[in-house]
């Protein structure tokens, strides 16, 4: 049996939950922790944090959130932005994450996933691929949430994360993410098929069809989902306006729906892809 | 009443902390042979690499206090790498020497099937010889699902100990073994969710 993985992704900015379109133009949607554990009690498989400003002198506070996140939850989460060093890592495991995930690091020192794979164990270890197609459709890979450009063939890279010991691979396609288009399958079929470890399909799910998509034409066990289940639920998290004093707020004041994305639950996603897909239920 | 979680230097120490904290289970991480031994339980948790941690353990002599400990017959939980850890042999990277208190060896996930490894994620747990077994931990529990992540499994010699099995992509290994005071998971209980926390209420009955 292989059971496959519905994992929440929730974009970090300081200490809010915030979401973009192609990896920017964030707005702010709450407090992450507020829908990490709404998702969690709601049946989610696991959670990914991505802070995505990762700057140092907001790490204390993402420790903070990190904490406050594991005490309140007992399934798998991955914590991934601006980590540089074993140090980093050991501080976030420290915390209470159970994995990690990196990207710039990786690139500028593709031996600190070696290192980190022979202290923590391949399974601590993700690798995040941000990738996005240039004009003769190779993907090359990017870092920084899109914002820098590396001439490094994405399925080469892949290959070499494996082979230096990373246990998961997160594919963010940067094209799609936030747009709602659904997953990039090509570049999700060639890597998924070129590696052997489990890679998680990232950027572009809208409904339960494009999660059905890619987990059956790619060898992808695993989506990262978003928007998808941010505006789903966003009108079942209490919002409190007076909260939100960070950022592009005026998503939350104004309390818009985000009308491209229907009202959802975890469950529901789950229940439309049987019998074709199993996960936990 | 105090569970010992022996630090050598793993990294889901915190993780079994945070999940024994909820319980209102009083804890404490230690490499001290001292504290180990008067604690009521003892948690051998694991995630990393087997040749690391058998060098770590060896280093700071907790090889020494695991064995005490387990003699007195006090409840002794091992989880993922910890439980790897209690057999003869592990194959991985290359071949290393575990604690040896249970017979039989550590193997690579899938054999010769081309199988995603490492397997990540949330499967079965199925009861073997269901009418033999009645452990105290998993009573009550099959066909539930619990968080899995490694790449190697155990392949005990004495098949009587194994506890439960799990199936991944048709390949079925061990996924519970229970020795006399020993009680080892290959998934992780403390990433279980509430499934995975009453295991370890299971425990809290068994020492208060």
């Amino acid at each position: 049996m292989i059971y496959n993985r519905i994992i929440g992704r929730l974009d970090i900015k300081g200490p809010n939950l915030v979401k973009g379109i192609h990896l920017e133009g964030l707005r702010v949607l709450g407090k992450p922790d507020v829908f990490a554990k709404l998702y969690v009690e709601e049946g989610i498989d696991e959670l990914f944090y991505q802070d995505v400003v990762a700057s140092l002198y907001e790490r204390n506070s993402l420790l903070d959130l990190i904490k406050k996140t594991a005490n309140s939850i007992s399934i798998p989460l991955t914590v991934g932005g601006g980590i540089r060093s074993l140090n980093d890592i050991d501080q976030i495991l420290k915390s209470g994450a159970d994995k990690i995930a990196i990207n710039t690091a990786a690139i500028k020192n593709p031996e600190i996933i070696y290192q980190a794979a022979k202290v923590y164990g391949s399974s601590t270890i993700v690798v995040t691929l941000e990738v996005s197609k240039l004009i003769n459709n190779i993907h090359c890979v990017y870092t920084d949430n899109g914002r820098e450009f590396w001439d490094i063939n994405a399925i080469d890279w892949a290959k070499r994360v494996e082979n230096l010991g990373a246990g998961e691979i997160l594919l963010t396609s940067i094209d799609n993410e936030g747009t709602g288009k659904g997953f990039d399958i090509t570049i999700t079929q060639k890597i998924s098929e070129s590696v052997n470890i489990p890679v998680i399909a990232h950027g572009g799910a809208k409904t339960s069809i494009d999660i059905i998509k890619v987990l059956t034409e790619t060898q992808a066990r695993a989506v990262a989902i978003s928007s998808m289940l941010h505006y789903g639920y966003l009108d079942k998290v209490q919002l409190n306006s007076s909260n939100y004093e960070e950022g592009n707020t005026d998503f939350i004041k104004k309390n818009i729906n985000y009308k491209d994305y229907a009202k959802t639950s975890i469950i529901d996603i789950k229940k439309a892809l049987l019998p074709k897909i199993l996960t936990r239920i | 009443m105090t569970i010992a979680i022996i630090n050598y230097g793993a990294s889901n120490l915190y993780s079994v902390k945070n999940c024994l904290n909820r319980l209102n289970l009083k804890s404490i991480i230690t490499s001290d042979d001292e504290i180990i031994r008067q604690s009521s339980a003892a948690i051998l948790p694991g995630v990393g690499a087997f040749g690391q941690a058998m060098y770590n353990i060896k280093k700071l002599k907790l090889d020494y206090s695991i064995y005490k400990f387990i003699e007195t017959g006090k409840p002794f939980l091992a989880i993922c790498l910890g439980m790897q850890l209690l057999f003869e042999k592990s194959c991985e990277f290359s071949q290393n020497k575990g604690l040896g208190l249970l017979q039989g060896d550590v193997k690579l996930i899938g054999g010769n099937k081309n199988l995603k490894v490492p397997h990540i994620g949330w499967n079965k747990i199925n009861l073997v010889n269901r009418s033999t077994k009645n452990s105290v931990y998993l009573k009550n529990y099959d066909d539930d699902f619990m968080y899995f992540v490694h790449s190697y499994y155990v392949n005990p010699a004495d098949e009587k100990i194994v506890l439960t099995k799990t199936n991944y992509q048709d390949f079925i290994f061990c996924s519970s073994v229970e020795y006399k005071n020993i009680i080892a998971f290959q998934f992780h209980p403390e990433k279980s969710g509430e499934k995975g926390l009453n295991i370890f209420r299971n425990l809290k009955k068994k020492i208060s």
